[in-house]
């Protein structure tokens, strides 16, 4: 049995959103009891289209918003019971958009060694030191350090991202999207050198994204998620082997490869994508499911977990 | 007349104060009717700067000459503004990527749809409407007449890229330019976006431009693409073709990039193309590719690569010999 690392039970985060002017706020339950389990070493791929709670998620685990209810724990340690310094130690972010993710007014030398200087960690010399080791490593030339992000291309800025990410080594980091502000060149780069990385510094990973693909080809372990629920949980080979909810087998076919013979798939989707605020009664995604029944417009489904494999839906494929 | 366009040594130069930019250069394609034309290519390369120019809608300071843009038969590279006003959004219309920023938040769905027919063609507000509705049933919006009195805000990210479609049909065009009209929605919402662009384009027999960074839409939607590099174009051909058979090392490399499901290992290294894109600024001799390509040699350098023809349609701008190439895209593993 493999070291649990990270691990949420039921985590559930609501956002008070206004409705207009005058009217009573309105919530909105982004994540919706959510459980994840990560073990060390691990990827786990997180996937799902936007609004469906992906992102927060990340932020939860990161501990920059507190769950409404529910738990995270990190080596099972509460991190609400954790100090905020330790935990930004342990787990680090990648994000989306490495133009908006630096600070355009900081070098590259000073952006990635902010993690020691908020840490306190060795003298200014050695903080130097580590930095240049980091740049080395993601395979970033020392000049830059006194360079700024705007004087960068797009992979360049990602390395410096993911170099800030790693120069505290911690266990764990979130990769948010962390190829899909990228042209297709420089996306492979970056995740070979994510590849890389994990083999070296044995980091455990949790990759969000859209794309499948790229989801495929990092993840050991894969969560679909739709309107702050997971809706089908399995080993990456189980995923895309035999998915078994139907939005999963709706997103497997919508991966549009490079195979020119297959023409353009069919996805037996409704196309009323519901509104996160007024979620549709029984399973939330009825709505646009080609197998829905009057049980599934009505009855909210139980995840059920069979063979180490979750899935939530009334009508799943059989195994 | 099948062709509706025809592209002939297009090119765009851009003057700064580093010199002049060589943004298109020797851009030559046709698009039929029916057919789906796409030009491929990471930022940068020139694909919307080319269907700017076509349009004539470049930036001010942007310099455009071409042999020919003929358009339905006529010489569209002289034509002035006012005659080019007359042909966009009519004859020729375009759909871009974020219908957000393209659509007007002030007005409602119904006045933007019809504001293009109303112009261009002797139709009373009445008959505007009707086709508006009609339109809107086509792109699958369900209660259209209702949906008219909507403000775009209204609606999700794939009903507006649908009143997009909708909006770019309405005045019948004979060529549409989509500019990466799928980026900013979701996976499964892009499948049915497409699946819709390409019957209704077969449906109203009209030509289309796709242009994407995606070589995953162009090899599942397209019939016939340029990929384009450094404002060239460095391979055409039939889709099957060419991604079949990729003849030009940075189509090769591309193709090498993009991990597919079941195909390639996970956990293991894709190919990469090592180094930058150059920017086209100044002098520029040889290939631009050259120095990231591994199969560069001396010549590369030194002389302009012209696009060699090797059967009606099929092109590519490398100084190695198909059969050279066509045994890099086997042995070649990732670098």
């Amino acid at each position: 049995m493999n070291e649990h690392i990270l691990r949420t039970r039921d985590i559930v985060k609501i956002y008070r959103v206004s409705a207009g002017a005058f009217k009573e706020k309105r919530l909105l339950k982004a994540v919706n009891g959510v459980s994840i389990t990560l073990e060390k070493g691990g990827v786990l791929g997180l996937v799902g289209e936007s609004g469906c709670g992906k992102s927060t998620v990340a932020r939860l685990l990161l501990g920059l918003e507190p769950p409404t209810s529910g738990e995270v724990w990190l080596n099972s340690r509460s991190i609400s019971l954790t100090r905020r310094r330790e935990v930004a130690r342990r787990i680090q972010p990648i994000f989306q958009d490495p133009y908006s993710s630096l600070n355009p007014r900081k070098s590259v030398g000073s952006i990635i060694s902010l993690p020691l200087r908020v840490h306190k960690i060795g003298s200014a010399a050695e903080r130097r030191r580590k930095v240049e080791d980091m740049m080395d490593v993601v395979g970033l030339a020392r000049r830059l350090q006194h360079s700024f992000p705007n004087q960068l291309s797009g992979g360049q800025r990602q390395r410096v991202a993911v170099a800030r990410a790693l120069v505290m080594q911690p266990d764990i980091v979130i990769c948010d999207e962390p190829t899909s502000a990228l042209d297709v060149s420089v996306q492979a780069q970056i995740l070979n050198l994510l590849i890389d990385l994990r083999n070296e510094f044995g980091l455990t990973y949790i990759v969000i994204s859209h794309d499948l693909a790229v989801v495929e080809h990092l993840a050991s372990r894969v969560a679909v998620m739709y309107l702050g629920r997971i809706v089908e949980e399995a080993t990456t080979k189980e995923i895309f082997q035999s998915p078994r909810h139907p939005y999963t087998q709706a997103l497997l076919t919508s991966v549009l490869t490079p195979e020119p013979r297959l023409g353009l798939p069919e996805t037996h989707l409704g196309i009323a994508y519901p509104n996160p605020i007024d979620p549709p009664p029984g399973c939330t995604f009825h709505p646009r499911c080609p197998k829905a029944t009057e049980r599934c417009r009505t009855v909210t489904p139980e995840p059920v977990v069979e063979g180490g494999r979750l899935v939530e839906c009334f009508y799943p494929e059989s195994m | 007349m099948k062709q509706v366009l025809e592209v002939k040594n297009l090119h765009v130069d851009i003057p700064l104060a580093a010199g002049v930019l060589h943004a298109v250069r020797d851009v030559s394609f046709s698009v039929e009717r029916a057919q789906t034309f796409s030009l491929v290519g990471e930022s940068g390369c020139g694909k919307s700067l080319t269907a700017l120019a076509i349009m004539n809608l470049l930036p001010k300071r942007a310099l455009r000459s071409a042999e020919a843009l003929n358009f339905e038969g006529r010489d569209l590279s002289q034509a002035r503004e006012r005659k080019m006003s007359q042909i966009r959004g009519n004859k020729m219309s375009m759909i871009f990527q974020e219908p957000m920023t393209s659509l007007n938040p002030c007005y409602t769905i119904g006045n933007q749809l019809e504001e293009a027919v109303l112009r261009h063609k002797k139709v009373t507000r009445r008959e505007a409407r009707d086709r508006a509705v009609f339109l809107l049933d086509k792109v699958g919006i369900t209660a259209a007449e209702s949906r008219l009195k909507q403000y775009p805000h209204q609606l999700s990210g794939g009903l507006r890229q649908r009143m997009m479609i909708a909006m770019a049909l309405m005045c019948g065009p004979s060529l549409i330019i989509a500019d990466e009209p799928t980026t900013a929605l979701d996976v499964t919402i892009q499948a049915q976006i497409l699946a819709l662009l390409a019957s209704l384009q077969r449906e109203f027999d009209t030509g289309l431009i796709l242009i994407t960074h995606d070589l995953g839409i162009v090899a599942r939607v397209a019939d016939r693409v340029a990929v384009m590099y450094c404002g060239q174009v460095v391979e055409t051909g039939g889709i099957t073709e060419l991604f079949e058979n990729p003849l030009h090392p940075y189509t090769q490399g591309l193709l090498r990039c993009i991990p597919i499901p079941g195909q390639t290992k996970s956990g293991e290294h894709l190919g990469s193309i090592p180094g930058l894109v150059p920017t086209p600024i100044g002098e520029l001799t040889g290939c631009t590719f050259r120095n990231r390509c591994r199969y560069a040699f001396e010549d590369c350098a030194k002389q302009e690569i012209g696009l060699r023809e090797i059967s009606p349609g099929r092109t590519y701008r490398c100084l190695l010999s198909p059969e050279v190439c066509t045994q890099n895209a086997y042995t070649g593993t990732s670098s």
